[in-house]
């Protein structure tokens, strides 16, 4: 079913990317200005301990070998210990990286609940003001910065308001009550029956997931809007419409099973675009995910922590739109073996 | 209602003719004047500025907007307005620079691909896939951490990530010119390869890659506060409008003007490029109107 020669060739850029990412922060590793050994042996070292400690590193090898020794500890899952934290680096991030899929998983929900629909009603109402709202909140949500969009959000509905629970994934004194077994809380607290966290949570994470969700949202709308003109000028439409379709019956049974692998697509893309906001969301928020941890480790210099949290977006970011090429290439039947 | 002209316009008339169509989009319009509006700001900065940006007056610190200061004043009591206008100056500086970075090099790999196709192709495309599939903010970040923080870091780290958009739209269009007409005629004339690349395909390109790159101004605008914000863009005491917004975090809950009015300006700042890069697209390319 699936084109074998698509899929080799889609996996070899994958393969390919994923390399190129692991020199880039190798070379960026590399072209730190601050010693890597005199930060671990301290200025006071004797000059043996000094080289000792070089040797260990392995800095007294040639370039190659060196970059040879970080390929094959990445792939062991070796990515060094965070001097921020003392923890392997991997462990750090994998204590990090559900509180940061939760918040972008809740807000692709979001986007793709709001965007679609409000796509669909543009492009059907082409030109109408329905059309020209969606256009001026697509217009807006392609131009605010969500850091700050963050902070004006906290301002209002926290401050002011008091309708949602503050920065942080839930009340202090909800802090720890649940055993951690997906390390997403709203889904933990589930599993421990504790409605009244799983409450907190949600008053805790629904304004940064909305914030997050406006830029993807901005992007779906109109790529929605893109798609269902272009199915609208195609002939089956007219003729769906001459046999006397209603309007809803040419929308659901005509229209939306078209767009569909189109919108699989944007999934993933927006889904990695969610994961890059995530990083300036999470620090307005204090949100314990990946991107606070990598800004944390970015403010004192652990360039180990940085590096390693680059490598580990950027698969998820890469795998992402693999997954994305080859679910349009698998749902579409145009792109299939007999092309 | 653009309508494909049936013969091309003189070239006396062009530049006329291309105002006369933006005075018909009137969203295009207000994002053209936002911009020129900014740019002077930016180059006049001193003498709009009713205060020096860097001037302390500790008795006069977080004071609410009044008529001494229209848009209040920050912790060290520095007037907000004075800095936004010095902050435009920052932030069209990293707008600029990507851009005049970024258009020539997406530009030139582009066309080079598309109008020499096979092998070439290859090579620059894998090339610019590969970075397409970066997470460019996550990288930017990255790099300025090792380069360390500074605008010029912040204009390398953006760059970087930012030309393959414009590399793909420049190659798609090379495809298609590359076979036209009074190209294969020059070519029967005698005209060498590099003759046909850059007088006769690359200038036919131009167009769309200089509505990409107006849209990517807002991007660019983005990223720079995004990194400013994080402490990673230009530095105090310069005044730049992420790390304005930083800054003012720390005092929300009561003094709210200081972190809302740099939001306010990127805002603006950034929508005006959108509007204004909508507003080419559908004057310079035919293809994309929206009606």
């Amino acid at each position: 079913m699936l084109n074998t020669r698509l899929l080799t060739g889609r996996l070899g850029q994958l393969v390919l990317s994923l390399f190129v990412l692991i020199a880039v922060t190798f070379v960026i590793g590399r072209m730190l200005p601050t010693d890597p050994v005199g930060a671990i042996v301290g200025e006071l070292a004797s000059p043996e301990a000094y080289e000792a400690m070089r040797v260990r590193m392995g800095l007294d090898q040639p370039l190659i070998m060196q970059f040879f020794r970080y390929v094959t500890d990445l792939l062991q899952g070796d990515m060094g210990v965070a001097a921020m934290t003392g923890n392997p680096v991997l462990q750090d991030l994998a204590i990090a990286a559900p509180a940061t899929l939760e918040l972008a998983t809740l807000a692709i929900i979001i986007s793709f609940v709001l965007g679609v629909p409000l796509g669909l009603a543009a492009a059907l109402r082409r030109d109408t003001w329905v059309d020209q709202v969606a256009r001026i909140i697509s217009l807006v949500g392609h131009s605010i910065p969500v850091f700050w969009f963050g902070i004006i959000g906290l301002i209002v509905f926290y401050a002011w308001l008091g309708l949602i629970g503050g920065p942080g994934r839930v009340d202090v004194f909800y802090e720890g009550l649940v055993p951690p077994v997906t390390g997403m809380i709203t889904i933990d607290s589930l599993i421990a029956g504790r409605f009244d966290i799983f409450g907190n949570a949600m008053s805790h994470i629904i304004l940064p997931a909305m914030m997050l969700a406006y830029a993807a949202m901005a992007y779906i709308t109109r790529m929605t809007r893109a798609f269902t003109l272009e199915q609208l000028g195609q002939d089956y439409v007219t003729a769906a419409r001459a046999k006397g379709a209603s309007q809803t019956r040419l929308l659901f049974r005509h229209i939306l099973p078209n767009i569909a692998v189109q919108l699989i697509t944007i999934l993933a893309i927006s889904y990695g675009g969610l994961l890059e906001g995530a990083v300036v969301t999470e620090i307005v928020f204090s949100w314990p995910g990946l991107g606070q941890y990598m800004t944390n480790a970015l403010l004192i210099g652990d360039i180990n922590a940085v590096l390693a949290a680059t490598i580990v977006i950027g698969i998820v970011f890469m795998v992402l739109n693999f997954l994305s090429d080859i679910a349009y290439a698998m749902l579409d039947p145009r792109t299939r073996e007999a092309r | 209602m653009t309508t494909i002209p049936m013969t091309p316009p003189a070239r006396k008339g062009a530049f006329r003719r291309f105002l006369t169509d933006l005075a018909r989009e009137p969203l295009g319009l207000a994002g053209a004047i936002v911009v020129a509006a900014l740019v002077l700001i930016a180059l006049f900065a001193p003498l709009l500025a009713p205060y020096p940006p860097a001037e302390q007056s500790l008795t006069d610190a977080l004071l609410a907007p009044s008529a001494a200061h229209w848009l209040g004043t920050d912790e060290y009591g520095r007037d907000i307005l004075s800095r936004l206008i010095w902050g435009a100056r920052v932030t069209m500086r990293t707008v600029l620079s990507v851009t005049a970075i970024v258009g020539p090099i997406g530009l030139l790999i582009g066309v080079t691909a598309g109008f020499f196709g096979g092998r070439i192709d290859a090579v620059l495309m894998r090339a610019t896939d590969v970075v397409l599939s970066f997470p460019s903010l996550v990288l930017a970040l990255a790099f300025a951490a090792a380069m360390g923080a500074g605008l010029g870091t912040a204009i390398i780290a953006i760059s970087l990530t930012a030309w393959p958009p414009i590399a793909r739209l420049a190659r798609a269009e090379a495809l298609v010119v590359r076979n036209a007409d009074y190209v294969s005629a020059a070519r029967v004339y005698g005209a060498s390869k590099w003759r046909l690349l850059f007088l006769y395909v690359t200038p036919m390109c131009l167009p769309s890659v200089v509505v990409r790159l107006t849209l990517n101004m807002a991007v660019i605008t983005l990223t720079a506060a995004s990194l400013g914000f994080l402490g990673l863009g230009a530095q105090p005491p310069l005044p730049e409008w992420g790390a304005m917004i930083s800054a003012g975090r720390k005092f929300m809950l009561d003094q709210w003007w200081v972190a809302l009015m740099p939001g306010v300006a990127i805002l603006i700042t950034s929508l005006a490029f959108n509007v204004l890069g909508d507003a080419l697209r559908d004057i310079l390319d035919p293809r994309h109107t929206r009606d």
